[in-house]
């Protein structure tokens, strides 16, 4: 009988050879025109993509079948647990997540192999033979240090269980959809190495690099609004973002990859800004693997911090100088080498995206250096310090606000050169409009906090643009409003996607606002009975029952909420491992949340918290919007796959 | 102007080499690791009451007398609860001396506590404004002090003691003290 943990192991060794194969052998090929060795990156792409997915599949079936044999499986998993956390729990770990990361990888290199037909063939070779080495880091990484598949003999009876914490659908989706996009923008990273290797960067560059990036910048995106949301109702005191290393992790790529996105848009509208755009690339994805290595390796104290180990700590440090520096030793020996683009003016699109691009990067080093300040301190010998929502207030939020203005005004601008006043003149209702709503803002909340405030101010003035912008693209008031409907669908999907992710940004600014400056709470002792009034809303508590649950007993209190209904908020104490997690019962509305989580009895009553989180709700569907434009753009003609390169080559894209 | 282009380019991959550096610097060690300034220096000037008033802990008894262990700890405190088998444990290595803080605690509510779960301290010195607490820099409970026999404070501990704390730090410390 063949083992199938064994064949999985066997797959992965194997994925890890062919791996090797595809890093160098292609590599050399395309710089000797050797053709056969240029035609193996494909293949060997799609194959190694096939092994890691039997890996994969096979620790699935451990899982699901409760193999304690298994180490890995014995201590994350127990036979009791539902089946959707035995699926799940695969990635709960460091390990598993490893080859989650490296199932993603390989993914994307099989599908450059298979859908990048487009792409000149020797291009084609480099760009896989660098996602293969980043690939041979990965798998030697699990292959020598993290083993998904070690044994452990006699197999243990029972296994230790997951995290309750974890045990959520939050890390059905949390996990596969971040590790997408991280792993999506490695797909950024080989293509910058390749055009460097090259020594040219033409702007079909970016038409090829941006479908890439766009499609892992927007499952970054769900991934990161994902991960907030659950850790907004799973962590039972209604925070969304925490400044916490690891988040800082996620959200550094997402800034670059921003970045990217736009910069991207310069290279291939206007063939300039290149060597900036071959620099976010690289850096965009070096974020990634950093964010890796501090979740990994135990430099950082951290809520997500994975199991603390040194070697393998000392592993991916390597990996992380051999890939980061190795591109950008490249960088700075051929980049100085690039013919310089176009010239453009400061007020146009360009000078837009340039001054998105410098506001962006500025905000990813503000939180890098957030993020290793404790670090960097403790190495120099100074105090021990952590830094937290404080220092991002005032160094990353004011950022935001010149970002959001140049976000509303860019999009108006022309190319090349641009008339800031007729821009100015053509956005005057909104200007006039949120000249108003500053007034009102700051007559009616007086007294509220100034960052909210000025956030509200601003996400108006956005919306207002991008409503302003997409009314004179379907050329409202020359066609009417069913004209203008009309067109709205034979618009560029790129123009439609752009407008709904600005709009999601405003609508999650104003999420956020007003969730931070105006939430309000109700901490307190409550006895059976008594009634707390909050936001409007009546609540009177009804007490506490034992409820058993799969593999869990919960301690769920009793809510009657007038016009609402009854809430049970739950409070779930896991045998396996003994732990405790808060479930809070929410009730979401458009205008905000009503939360409630209840704690222990302590005297004569139950410790209960009761938040009122207005527009809370906002700042996931932003994220959302977001993502959904990014999805838009994707399907634009543009990017479809095939037709640009036809097009392109008969006639150059004329500047809208 | 090739040249400083070449050395702008080059900008990154210095900044990269010099994070890296600092992380191999990191690795291995422990972040939520919290120092004390107080270690090697003799203890702080103190003289705290007993549990009924009376005679309780003083920084004299720490200065003469056999390797102490401190444990700072407070009935409220439920790690503490946690650590409490293993103080208890600790009591019956030779040659070691435990004696307890009891830190921001009403005398009455340790009374109950150290009744519930046993007395493993040879002293205790009640702490109930929690300012001799400040003086040894105390983060919170419980915390644990290994102090020698001439009243220098020589190691510290944040947090609940676990067993491979005891057996990997504390133990061998107070072996080559006890020396």
């Amino acid at each position: 009988m063949i083992d199938i943990a064994e064949l999985g192991h066997f797959a992965l060794l194997l994925a890890f050879v062919v791996s090797i194969a595809q890093g160098t052998v292609p590599l050399v090929g395309a710089a000797r025109g050797h053709v056969p060795s240029i035609r193996l990156a494909d293949n060997a792409a799609v194959l190694q993509f096939v092994l890691v997915a039997i890996a994969m599949a096979a620790l699935v079936h451990a899982y699901v079948t409760s193999d304690f044999s298994v180490l890995n499986v014995f201590e994350n998993s127990h036979s009791k647990k539902p089946m959707l956390y035995k699926v799940t729990g695969v990635w709960g770990n460091h390990e598993g997540s490893l080859l989650l990361w490296a199932f993603m990888l390989t993914l994307f290199g099989a599908m450059v192999a298979l859908f990048g037909r487009n792409l000149p063939e020797t291009f084609r070779a480099r760009v896989l033979s660098v996602q293969g080495l980043v690939g041979v880091g990965f798998l030697a990484f699990m292959v020598f240090t993290s083993n998904p598949f070690t044994r452990i003999d006699p197999a243990p009876l029972e296994g230790n269980g997951l995290n309750p914490i974890l045990q959520d659908p939050g890390l059905a989706f949390h996990p596969p959809f971040l590790y997408a996009g991280y792993v999506g923008i490695s797909i950024a990273f080989s293509f910058a190495v390749a055009a460097l290797i090259e020594g040219r960067v033409p702007p079909s560059w970016a038409r090829w690099v941006r479908p890439w990036t766009l499609a892992a910048w927007a499952m970054l995106t769900i991934g990161i609004t994902g991960g907030s949301y659950w850790a907004y109702y799973e962590l039972g005191w209604g925070g969304f973002w925490f400044w916490d290393p690891v988040e800082n992790a996620s959200l550094m790529p997402w800034l670059a990859a921003t970045a990217l996105l736009h910069s991207a848009i310069v290279v291939e509208k206007r063939d300039t800004l290149k060597s900036w755009t071959i620099l976010l690339a690289i850096v965009a994805f070096s974020l990634s693997l950093l964010g890796t290595f501090l979740v990994r390796s135990g430099v950082l104290t951290s809520v997500h911090a994975f199991a603390n180990d040194p070697t393998r700590g000392f592993f991916i440090l390597v990996f992380l100088l051999a890939v980061t520096g190795g591109a950008l030793a490249l960088y700075a020996v051929r980049a100085p080498a690039l013919k310089p683009g176009g010239l453009f003016q400061t007020v146009s699109r360009e000078g837009a995206l340039v001054l998105n691009n410098l506001l962006l990067a500025t905000a990813t080093a503000t939180v890098l250096l957030g993020t290793l300040y404790p670090l960097i301190l403790d190495v120099v010998g100074g105090a021990k310090v952590s830094v937290g929502p404080p220092y991002y207030n005032s160094t990353f939020m004011p950022l935001m606000v010149p970002l959001l203005v140049a976000l509303g005004i860019g999009p108006l601008l022309p190319w090349k050169r641009g008339d800031l006043a007729g821009v100015l003149g053509r956005l005057k209702f909104v200007a006039a409009a949120t000249a108003l709503v500053a007034v009102l803002v700051f007559w009616l909340m007086a007294g509220g906090p100034l960052l909210s405030l000025i956030a509200f101010v601003f996400a108006f003035f956005l919306a207002g643009s991008v409503i302003v912008e997409v009314l004179e693209r379907v050329q409202y008031r020359r066609l009417g409003l069913a004209g203008a409907v009309r067109r709205l669908f034979t618009l560029p999907r790129g123009a439609i996607g752009m407008a709904l992710a600005h709009m999601g940004v405003a609508v999650s600014v104003f999420g956020i606002a007003a969730a931070t400056g105006f939430s309000e709470e109700h901490l307190g002792i409550m006895k059976v009975g008594d009634t707390v009034e909050i936001a409007g809303y009546e609540l009177t508590f009804r007490g506490v029952e034992t409820v058993p649950g799969p593999n869990y007993t919960a301690a769920r209190g009793r809510f009657e909420v007038a016009g609402v209904g009854i809430m049970s908020p739950e409070t779930r104490r896991f045998q396996t491992p003994p732990m405790e997690t808060t479930e809070a019962a929410i009730h979401p509305t458009v205008l905000g949340d009503l939360y409630v989580v209840v704690g222990e009895q302590t005297g004569p009553g139950h410790a209960v918290r009761i938040y009122w989180k207005p527009f809370v709700m906002w700042i996931w569907a932003g994220g959302l919007l977001m993502a959904a434009g990014g999805f838009f753009s994707l399907s634009d003609r543009r990017l479809r796959v095939g037709a640009p390169v036809r097009r392109a080559a008969a006639q150059p894209q004329a500047a809208e | 102007m090739r040249n400083s282009r070449f050395l702008l380019a080059a900008v990154p991959l210095a900044i990269v080499i010099a994070l890296a550096t600092m992380f191999y610097d990191r690795l291995g060690k422990n972040p939520s690791e919290l120092p004390s300034a107080l270690i090697g220096k003799p203890v702080p000037f103190f003289e705290l009451p007993g549990l009924d008033g009376g005679k309780g802990l003083s920084s004299a008894d720490l200065q003469r007398g056999p390797v102490t262990v401190v444990n700072v700890f407070a009935s409220w405190c439920a790690p503490c609860r946690l650590e409490h088998p293993l103080l208890t444990a600790l009591t019956k290595v030779p040659g070691i001396r435990l004696v307890g803080l009891s830190y921001k605690d009403k005398p009455v509510a340790t009374k109950a506590f150290l009744a519930e779960l046993g007395n493993p301290y040879a002293l205790i010195g009640v702490d109930e404004p929690g300012r001799v607490a400040i003086d040894w820099g105390v983060y919170g409970v419980p915390e644990t002090y290994l102090v020698s026999a001439e009243g220098e404070i020589m190691w510290k501990h944040v947090g609940p003691l676990t067993e491979d704390v005891i057996r990997g730090e504390m133990l061998p410390l107070a072996e080559k003290l006890l020396k």
